[in-house]
């Protein structure tokens, strides 16, 4: 960090401790700078619930991969359910807190520090204006939710403060030295309980809706994908879950016309290889979909790790 | 299938109570979506006009998104999938009926790096393609590929062009390009393998600005030709 940003994070560290009442007067402009990025991690983003509403301009929902831990993160803070946090992928994230602030991790399991000192997962922590609040690396899982009382206050777009990685909409991944807004702490509440949450699964199973292309493949293709097992790909990220295992036989070549793709569908690209939609999946595709998974299923497929075993359950179609 | 029984079967060709020929093939797609299938693009427009109109006055059951493409509307979030199915089943959508969109000028300047080769393609000289190209009122089919990428149907079938074997790692923004039976305009700077006629200056995706799409699904455009310099 530059002595320019710290003589910066010193003003508006004494401007924290001027008095709780005057900052929560100024936290009532949007936009109040709460954080100065001290380690972006390998790929942080900031992500609320995502884009509603704009499909049809070929703009993709995006929004927490794993939205039950951004739920829970914002519950254990009294936020709204959908206020934006930081989604930190495998290697966490460092930030300096520039007054002082609430804030709960949640999803992957990490060791949380406060000036060094171990703080609590899932769980609201109090970070005094001035102290670096670290989210070590992942022990499980790959992307952990730090959510901060008031929410991260970027400018929204098009109804969402999310980075899209497909389109570039919303605020870039984070760099070191990035300022970020913090907004108006909710009114307290109730000391909310600890919020359980699912832990990263050793091996992942991902039920499957067939349809609405399952007739482009084999008779006996959902039957296979059924018994075959599967790995999670290295190449998994934001908008795709990537699979590696055996391809499914098409019983017809070539593409598609474009067709509208929903989250949590299963397109099945010319090698063969499952490729299951996530939050920043583009809004057509010309591959065929063999079937959907469940909402419900996708906060599971956003914790596992490259290599977890996979295994899909073929619902009755 | 099960997923509310009204919108079963893969290939659930509705009802047709009335007699008007039969309506169209609903493919659920997972638990909160429909996939409506139809015969072309002028199709797609009409019953993606028809579906918003219904929105707008509150006869749609609730969906978070209506995504027309090239055969296809796909509703997704569907509060209650067989509610729609019914609604749909009944559907008529009449493309003189359904309300036009507005109309969008698209000041371009025919000087692409391919429009000679369309040209030759066409067996046409350049200013002839370019007469060709501005011809027809054209209409959004649907957007994709990127915030803001209309596929606007209107150029005659007989003026399709395939892709470039070899895509462009860049394009620029505001490239006029044709594929297949689409003309396209780029929103922004972005790899592509689309046919450039050329380019203008009006900017079609901005955020900022409401609405953010300039060329929206069923949005009308005429590209008139200018020259460089001009806007």
């Amino acid at each position: 960090m530059t002595a320019g940003v710290d003589a910066a994070d010193g003003v508006d560290a004494a401007d924290g401790v001027a008095g709780v009442d005057g900052v929560d007067g100024v936290d009532g402009v949007a936009g109040v700078d709460g954080l100065v990025v001290v380690r972006p991690g390998p790929l942080t983003t900031v992500q609320d619930l995502g884009r509603r509403g704009v499909a049809h301009l070929g703009v993709p929902r995006a929004g927490a991969v794993d939205e039950p831990a951004l739920r829970a993160a914002n519950r254990l803070l009294g936020n709204e359910p959908g206020a934006a946090a930081l989604e930190t992928t495998l290697g966490g994230v460092a930030l300096r807190a520039l007054r002082p602030l609430l804030v709960a991790v949640t999803g992957a399991p990490c060791p949380v520090r406060v000036d060094g000192r171990p703080a609590a997962w899932g769980a609201p922590v109090p970070v005094p204006a001035g102290s670096v609040l670290d989210v070590g690396a992942a022990t499980a899982g790959v992307r952990a939710y730090l959510a901060v009382a008031g929410g991260i206050a970027v400018p929204p777009v098009l109804g969402s403060r999310s980075a899209d990685l497909l389109s570039g909409l919303g605020p870039a991944p984070l760099s070191a030295g990035d300022r970020l807004p913090v907004g108006p702490r909710p009114p307290r509440r109730a000391t909310p309980e600890l919020v359980p949450l699912p832990a990263p699964p050793g091996e992942l199973v991902l039920r499957l809706r067939p349809g609405p292309r399952a007739d482009w493949f084999a008779p006996d293709a959902l039957a296979r994908l059924a018994r075959d097992t599967y790995r999670v790909s290295p190449a998994a990220n934001r908008i795709a879950l990537r699979t590696e295992g055996p391809p499914l036989v098409r019983a017809r070549d070539g593409e598609l016309p474009s067709e509208g793709m929903v989250l949590g569908a299963v397109q099945v690209p010319p090698d063969g290889l499952p490729v299951v939609f996530l939050a920043d999946h583009p809004t057509t595709g010309g591959y065929p979909v063999v079937g959907v998974v469940p909402v419900a299923d996708l906060a599971a497929a956003a914790q596992a790790r490259p290599g977890t075993p996979l295994r899909f359950t073929v619902l009755p179609g | 299938m099960t997923a509310g029984g009204a919108a079963g079967g893969t290939d659930d060709r509705a009802g047709d109570p009335a007699g008007e020929g039969p309506g169209p093939v609903l493919r659920p797609v997972g638990e909160r979506a429909l996939l409506v299938e139809l015969p072309d693009a002028a199709e797609v427009t009409a019953l993606y006009g028809w579906l918003r109109e219904r929105q707008s006055t509150g006869e749609l059951p609730p969906v978070e998104e209506i995504v027309p493409a090239a055969h296809t509307v796909l509703l997704d979030g569907v509060a209650d999938v067989p509610a729609l199915a019914r609604l749909l089943r009944t559907a008529r959508p009449d493309r003189a009926t359904t309300a036009a969109g507005p109309l969008v000028e698209v000041p371009t300047v025919y000087d692409g790096a391919d429009l000679a080769e369309v040209a030759a393609r066409w067996g046409v000289p350049p200013e002839e393609a370019v007469r060709i190209h501005t011809a027809p009122e054209y209409v959004v089919a649907f957007c994709g590929f990127a915030p803001g990428f209309g596929y606007l149907t209107g150029l005659p079938a007989r003026y399709e062009v395939p892709r470039r074997a070899t895509p462009r790692s860049a394009v620029p923004a505001g490239s006029v390009a044709l594929a297949g039976p689409y003309t396209g305009v780029y929103p922004r700077s972005s790899p592509g393998g689309w046919q450039l006629l050329g380019r203008t200056a009006l900017p079609l995706w901005d955020t900022a600005r409401t609405p953010a799409a300039l060329l929206a699904p069923g949005t009308r455009v005429r590209f008139t030709p200018v020259r460089a310099g001009s806007r």
